[in-house]
């Protein structure tokens, strides 16, 4: 098992999860890592919660990871980072999450508050987290979040053995054109 | 980029990631299959999405989304007895609808042969159920590969295709949603193009095809036969295999997903079982199951969803007198969801705690969070239609969901659809509710698919039986929820322009007067249509009418024409919420000191939301701004 590393993807629908996924399993490939990966397809489409898992290893077999067993929880979203890192986080890894806020309808509706961040600060202290707060001001498209955070993860090296040039392969077999150009900016960044 | 198409047609051996969906379609093409039909259902419609990136004219078989399960099932039956390989795929309760004709399968000498490919859904992650299909394999004598991975999903297709072909019989490949969506390395073969010989083979002699009345005893006998021929292929088969861990006590056996779910949890137990894990699970590998009882004192089942091998591997001990302890379920828990690494662990630890180290206390100073349900998408017609609809009915009016994206009108703040059985269900089932009933009004949606896959017998009974309640439709011009396929109302096919068949054409030829058909996004007017609708005696229909927006934006997207701009709240605010709690578009959030803002990342400029605000505080941006 220790040779092995879980990946949880998190955010809600609509937010490029499944490009961000489907990178970071390509990446892996091409840094010669065994990987594996699943996504949560169905109803979470529209605007619930949505989940991509990978599992990086020879030892690791199902695509499924167990709850508190990820070594980096990868969030779109600041709700959902903090979803992430309760159920499928274990203490003493990575967080990592872009701090876009789409409220859920209990916050909309003033039945509970918004997550602020010094909340998941003190929670990532607590369980010996390391925090990584991800938030571009001047990003012109929204669409483009998931590859600030795959620039983020290839720059800091959140995963081991996955170097810059395999992301790079990874987003170019997935992107083409004026698209690949704007995010390979995005991603250099 | 990588394009999809290459990959799938390469003549040369190739190896790719992919997700088990698109590796069905590679195995597809290497099987030469003739005829493909589905229609789409969480969680398989991936397979067409596949089948899509191949250009029409290089597909090398044909492809159709049909109205229904049973239809698309029949198409691909009419193939195979005229010669072509064929598959059907779709999900779990597609099934159900595909049953009536799917259950005469094995009696027919299938001479193209056919596979049928089955999504189910343990933990029914987007299924009104998860029921077990295997039951229908006993009932309709047709055996099942079922695949734990892609790889296994694309090899065990060409050989399920083999053996269909060999026999003229009709197989199940059964994979579950995490097996439909699970991506890894697939390494394909070469693709051996068969030349194909389109003479149409059909002939009442292959046959018979005929099943009536004495005519069916030779027919299912010799659909028994041909079970008894692959259960002796089962047996011989290597998709059937043991993991030897030299334990000479313990054994489990598992198939599906499960099966690596337990690899998982067995790295984490103090012993490690003998696996004996199945690939084809009806029927039974019998010696294999034989042998593995005997040379174990305790053989567990671990089995997702119901209990079927469990209870055939005590039938096997039972009549070959094996003396061996055998377990399956311990209790109702273990009879539902998904099989995840969790749940197996879950599942093991109750019959051998002394197995797992102790579980970890909870942690209890986790910050709580509730659940982010699924909600309709900015600008979705459904949304106006709900918010005008309550206005128009009742507080105790009855109202019958439906199958689709407006499914989701019965979470807060809509709550609209309080009852759902299945696909075109509504009309059926408010027509019951409206008998000795003169005091509440029923009101049943109907999504504009489902309208033509099962919803057009339960309009023609309102009308046979003059029932008495009103049928919204909810026409947003495609198959919304499964990720925009066509149907017969939008004028295009999978392959092709078609004839347009207008819902509200086909209403009137029915001899219905009283539709009213209004753009949701005219909310007073819909509110007035679905009032007068509902006062009058007998059937009246409403077409709440607009185009899904998810889809709208994305073809503005792929044009490179941007979105209207968004809106903004203005000054003229004064904090009634309409738009937050009543009207609930997402885009709409809330700050802490109780002021209103718009989540820019989610708000695409519709402006439907402007007509809701009493406070009329609710504006465009100026075009510049945006």
């Amino acid at each position: 098992m220790s040779t092995n590393f879980n990946i949880l993807i998190i955010g809600v629908g609509g937010q490029g999860i499944g490009l961000l996924s489907e990178a970071l399993i390509r990446a892996a490939h091409y840094a010669k890592i065994s990987a594996k990966g699943v996504d949560t397809h169905g109803l979470a489409q529209r605007g619930g919660t949505v989940t991509s898992q990978i599992r990086l290893g020879s030892k690791a077999f199902s695509p499924l990871i167990q709850e508190g067993s990820a070594d980096i929880v990868i969030a779109l979203e600041r709700h959902e980072a903090l979803r992430g890192m309760n159920t499928y986080l274990k203490n003493g890894g990575d967080l990592v999450f872009y701090d876009a806020v789409w409220q859920a309808l209990d916050v909309r509706m003033r039945q509970t508050e918004e997550i602020n961040t010094k909340t998941i600060e003190a929670e990532c202290k607590r369980r010996e987290i390391s925090y990584h707060r991800v938030f571009k001001d001047d990003l012109k498209n929204s669409k483009m979040q998931n590859v600030v955070v795959l620039g983020y993860i290839s720059k800091h090296k959140l995963i081991p053995g996955i170097s810059k040039e395999n992301y790079l392969q990874a987003i170019k077999d997935l992107l083409k054109g004026d698209l690949l150009e704007e995010n390979l900016k995005v991603f250099e960044q | 980029m990588k394009r999809l198409a290459e990959i799938l047609l390469s003549k040369d051996k190739t190896q790719e990631i992919m997700m088990g969906n698109w590796g069905l379609v590679r195995a597809m093409i290497e099987a030469n299959v003739r005829v493909v039909t589905s229609y789409p259902g969480s969680p398989t419609p991936e397979i067409a999405t596949a089948i899509a990136q191949i250009p029409h004219e290089d597909r090398p078989f044909y492809f159709e989304f049909s109205v229904n399960e049973k239809v698309a099932t029949e198409v691909a039956f009419g193939a195979s007895i005229n010669g072509h390989l064929s598959c059907v795929f779709f999900k779990s309760v597609g099934l159900n609808v595909a049953a009536d004709s799917l259950i005469q399968l094995g009696l027919m000498e299938l001479i193209g042969g056919m596979v049928i490919i089955l999504g189910d859904d343990p933990g029914a992650n987007s299924s009104q159920n998860e029921q077990d299909n295997r039951h229908f394999a006993k009932m309709s004598y047709i055996p099942i590969f079922e695949p734990s991975s892609p790889t296994e999903a694309y090899q065990m297709f060409k050989e399920a295709a083999k053996i269909s072909q060999e026999k003229k019989m009709p197989v199940f490949l059964r994979l579950t949603t995490h097996v439909c969506h699970y991506k890894e390395l697939i390494e394909f073969e070469a693709w051996n193009k068969l030349e194909f010989d389109p003479s149409p083979k059909f002939d009442p002699d292959n046959g018979p095809y005929i099943p009536i009345t004495s005519a069916v005893f030779p027919m299912k006998r010799k659909a028994l036969k041909k079970l008894s021929e692959f259960a002796e292929y089962a047996d011989k088969s290597s998709l059937n295999f043991v993991n030897d861990n030299s334990n000479k006590d313990i054994g489990i056996i598992t198939m599906g997903l499960p099966y690596y779910s337990l690899l998982d949890v067995m790295e984490e137990m103090k012993v490690k079982a003998d696996i004996l894990k199945l690939g084809i699970v009806y029927p039974l590998p019998q010696e294999k199951i034989i042998d593995f009882l005997r040379s174990h004192k305790e053989v567990k089942i671990l089995e997702e969803l119901d209990d079927l091998v469990e209870r055939d591997v005590k039938m096997i001990a039972f009549d070959n007198k094996i003396d061996v302890k055998i377990t399956g379920k311990n209790d109702l828990l273990d009879w539902e969801n998904e099989y995840t690494p969790d749940k197996v662990k879950e599942v093991l630890r109750k019959q051998w705690s002394s197995f797992f180290a102790p579980a970890q206390a909870e942690d209890k100073q986790k910050p709580l969070l509730n659940p982010r349900p699924a909600q309709m998408c900015p600008g979705c017609g459904h949304r106006s239609a709900f918010h005008a609809i309550r206005k128009a009915i009742d507080k105790d009016t009855i109202t019958v969901g439906d199958i689709g994206c407006h499914t989701l009108g019965f979470l807060p703040p809509y709550r609209i659809g309080q009852a759902l059985l299945s696909m075109g269900h509504s009309n059926g089932t408010a027509a019951g509710l409206s008998l000795f009933n003169n005091k509440r009004k029923v009101v049943s949606f109907l999504g504009d698919s489902t309208f033509f896959h099962a919803g057009l017998p339960g309009i023609i009974n309102a009308l046979f039986n003059n029932h008495n309640h009103t049928l919204i439709i909810m026409e947003n011009g495609t198959t919304a929820m499964t990720g925009h396929q066509d149907h017969p109302a939008v004028g295009k096919n999978f392959n092709e322009v078609s004839e347009k068949i207008p819902i509200l054409d086909m209403l009137k030829g029915m001899g219905i007067t009283n539709v009213r058909s209004v753009d949701t996004y005219q909310q007073a007017k819909l509110t007035e249509a679905v009032k007068e609708a509902v006062a009058e005696e007998g059937f009246s229909v409403v077409i709440a009418k607009h185009p899904c927006m998810l889809k709208f934006t994305r073809e503005l997207a792929k044009k490179k024409i941007g979105n209207p701009p968004k809106v903004q709240v203005t000054a003229k605010c004064n904090r009634t919420y309409e738009c937050i709690s009543e009207f609930a578009c997402p885009s709409y959030q809330i700050n802490p000191d109780g002021s209103v803002w718009v989540q820019e990342d989610l708000c695409i400029g519709d402006g439907s939301c402007k007509q809701t605000c009493p406070s009329l505080a609710i504006e465009s941006k100026a075009k510049e701004e945006k």
